[in-house]
């Protein structure tokens, strides 16, 4: 086994790094719940932990990887979220268990994927900032829109409303309200586990980091890196540009599906799905190292729990969340603590090997 | 038929006229010098043979094929390939990704194939990292292959720029100032590779130079620009001899 790693590539022993982090994560946390150390608020974080580390890594595949700023990420979740929940309430009673939530995902993914390649077409084939400020609006439409739509079944088929649900003229008898407008969606089953948002985190990684390392990959970094010379080699920009967005959109609304199904109200609220969340999202991307994914994930961990263990501390909590936030963003980005992490060879457990510098004679 | 036929090239900025009544054949094989002061539209010109510019007059053809207008990929892809006066590499890849990502449009895989790690992309990527590693032996630039691009030394970049067009498998290489910033010993160590490039790898190549040593040691016809407009043209000799050259260019 050993032998085996070390015949890797340095590219792949990073990633293999990252999976094993993960996974002794989820092993140790294991652990900790059966021997019952884990407090039930602590456990009640670990799918939004899964949907978080997993967000981070949808995004940095945008900002990190293509170059692009999206600052409407939370949109994507909520269009994963509201379709994954949505199909789980019309199927509720016809499906198994899995298969009911292994589609449910998939289905929360595609049509966020469906919708980052709509705003992909338009605004891919520019270059500037136009991604960030055509995102930005798309979040926060979709969580007004999902504030205002009802949709029922009832034995004729789904009846859809953006005024009330009285609107929906449904059949008394058999009519039943899905999306009941700025309530939302109420009773979607609890499929959601940790064990499932792990699995959702390393089909995520193992997709991202695949793809970096591959044919695809390069183009899409090369973009990134100077699309002038990209094209002179060839590379076809807006389609690269598109597999990367639409990517990213499909593992933004697996994560928004997982969250869907740890709720017990599903609410389009600024709180959960609004700019404050894309802009969260996009913190854990800037501190754990733009590009680096295993860094999004630590970042990503660190600040959901983060305040969950300082909950004794009351008042102070935000403060010395704000101070951890300046000191990790400090530490990671000041050349000065760079150059001393690398020199006492710790810089590896912070970045990945592309960020250090080698000098050529 | 030459390999490259230009025929009445213009294009205005403004009021400007950047390059104005531009004629020019080249042969396959040849190596061509087109030198001329700062400012005089040399780059102007390699960016509307390469489609980064749309002429407002006139006709370009290679091979016989008309490619006027057409865009950067379309005119790489039919057998252009470029350097630039200013670097521009892939600068977080490292140098064998840059020549890799040139490699791209001639090796194919699927999405899935690469997500999936199925067995096409272990056969792709190892026949990529061959091609890849044999081109950089070209550059002696063999052992840096891992190394970031943006680490290389000046003289190095320049020479990853020139291998990275040539794996796009062009039929025509443009090369902008290739020696600027380089030593003379760097740059004499460009021309041999140059040679090669013309004698192993049957280049036709045209590139844009200032260093003179370098323009009448490996050119074996120039065009002189000056002020958009072609001053002369001819063998490398006649043209260096021309007075009106050393007046415009070289007398200061
Ligand atoms: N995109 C552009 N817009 C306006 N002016 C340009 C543009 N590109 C080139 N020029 C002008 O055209 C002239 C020729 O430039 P260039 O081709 O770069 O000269 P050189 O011979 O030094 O390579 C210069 O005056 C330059 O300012
Ligand atoms: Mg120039």
């Amino acid at each position: 086994m050993k032998s085996k790693i070390a015949a890797m590539s340095k590219t792949s022993r990073d990633n293999f790094k990252t999976y094993a982090m993960v996974l002794i994560v989820y092993v140790v946390v294991m652990i900790f719940q059966a021997a019952g150390l884990v407090s039930s608020q602590m456990s009640g974080l670990l799918v939004p932990l899964c949907v978080y580390a997993t967000m981070a890594v949808s995004l940095n595949l945008v900002v990190g990887i293509l170059g692009e700023l999206s600052l409407g990420h939370a949109g994507f979740m909520c269009v994963g979220a509201f379709a994954g929940a949505f199909f789980s309430k019309i199927t509720e009673n016809s499906m198994g268990t899995f298969p009911r939530f292994f589609l449910a995902i998939v289905i929360g993914g595609l049509v966020a994927g469906i919708f980052g390649f709509l705003i992909g077409i338009p605004v891919l084939r520019l270059n500037g900032d136009y991604l960030a400020i055509v995102t930005l609006a798309f979040g926060e439409i979709i969580k007004n829109i999902m504030n205002v739509l009802y949709v029922g079944q009832d034995a004729s088929g789904l009846h859809f409303s953006m005024t009330s649900a009285t609107d929906l003229n449904m059949d008394g008898a058999t009519g039943n309200l899905i999306i009941n407008g700025p309530q939302g969606i109420t009773g979607t089953p609890f499929d959601s586990t940790f064990t499932a948002g792990i699995i959702i985190l390393m089909i995520s990684l193992i997709v991202v980091l695949n793809l970096m390392n591959s044919r695809d990959g390069r183009a899409i970094m090369s973009i990134r890196d100077n699309h002038i010379a990209a094209e002179s080699v060839g590379i076809n920009i807006t389609k690269y540009k598109m597999t990367a967005f639409t990517i990213s959109a499909v593992i933004a609304g697996c994560a928004g599906s997982l969250y869907a199904h740890n709720l017990a109200s599903l609410i389009a609220t600024p709180a959960r799905f609004g700019y404050n969340m894309s802009i969260m999202f996009l913190v854990f991307v800037v501190l754990g190292g733009i590009g680096s994914m295993r860094g999004s994930i630590i970042a990503a961990t660190i600040l959901t729990l983060l305040p969950e263990i300082l909950r004794f501390m009351a008042g102070y909590r935000m403060l010395i969340y704000s101070i951890v936030l300046i000191v990790i963003m400090i530490v990671n980005w000041n050349p000065k603590s760079r150059a001393w992490l690398a020199e006492h060879n710790l810089s590896r457990f912070l970045f990945k090997k592309h960020h250090e510098k080698k000098e050529v004679k | 038929m030459a390999l490259l036929e230009i025929s009445n090239l213009q294009i205005s900025f403004g009021g400007l006229r950047a390059v104005d009544d531009f004629n020019l054949n080249i042969e396959k094989g040849e190596l061509y010098g087109l030198i001329g002061p700062n400012g005089a539209g040399k780059t102007t010109v390699f960016n509307l043979l390469t489609g980064e510019y749309k002429p407002d007059e006139g006709i370009v053809k290679l091979d016989g094929r008309d490619i006027t207008g057409k865009s950067t990929i379309e005119i790489n892809k039919a057998g252009i390939a470029r350097t630039f006066q200013n670097i521009r590499l892939f600068k977080q890849l490292s140098v064998i990704d840059n020549v890799k990502v040139g490699l791209h449009n001639q090796y194919q895989y699927s999405t899935a194939t690469s997500i999936l790690r199925l067995p096409k992309y272990f056969a792709v990527e190892k026949e990529m990292n061959d091609k890849a590693m044999a081109l950089l032996k070209v550059f002696d630039l063999d052992q840096e292959a891992e190394y970031l691009s943006a680490n290389l030394p000046y003289g190095k970049q320049r020479k990853l720029e020139i291998a990275r067009a040539l794996a796009t498998n062009p039929k025509l290489l443009l090369l902008d100032e290739p020696a600027a910033g380089m030593n003379p010993n760097e740059t004499e160590e460009l021309m041999k590779t140059i040679k090669v490039l013309q004698k192993d790898f049957q280049m036709t190549i045209l590139l844009i130079e200032h260093d003179m040593k370098l323009v009448s040691g490996i050119c074996e016809r120039l065009t002189v620009l000056n002020f958009g407009r072609i001053l002369t043209q001819g063998d490398t000799k006649t043209v260096l001899k021309n007075p009106e050259v050393i007046k415009a260019y070289l007398g200061e």
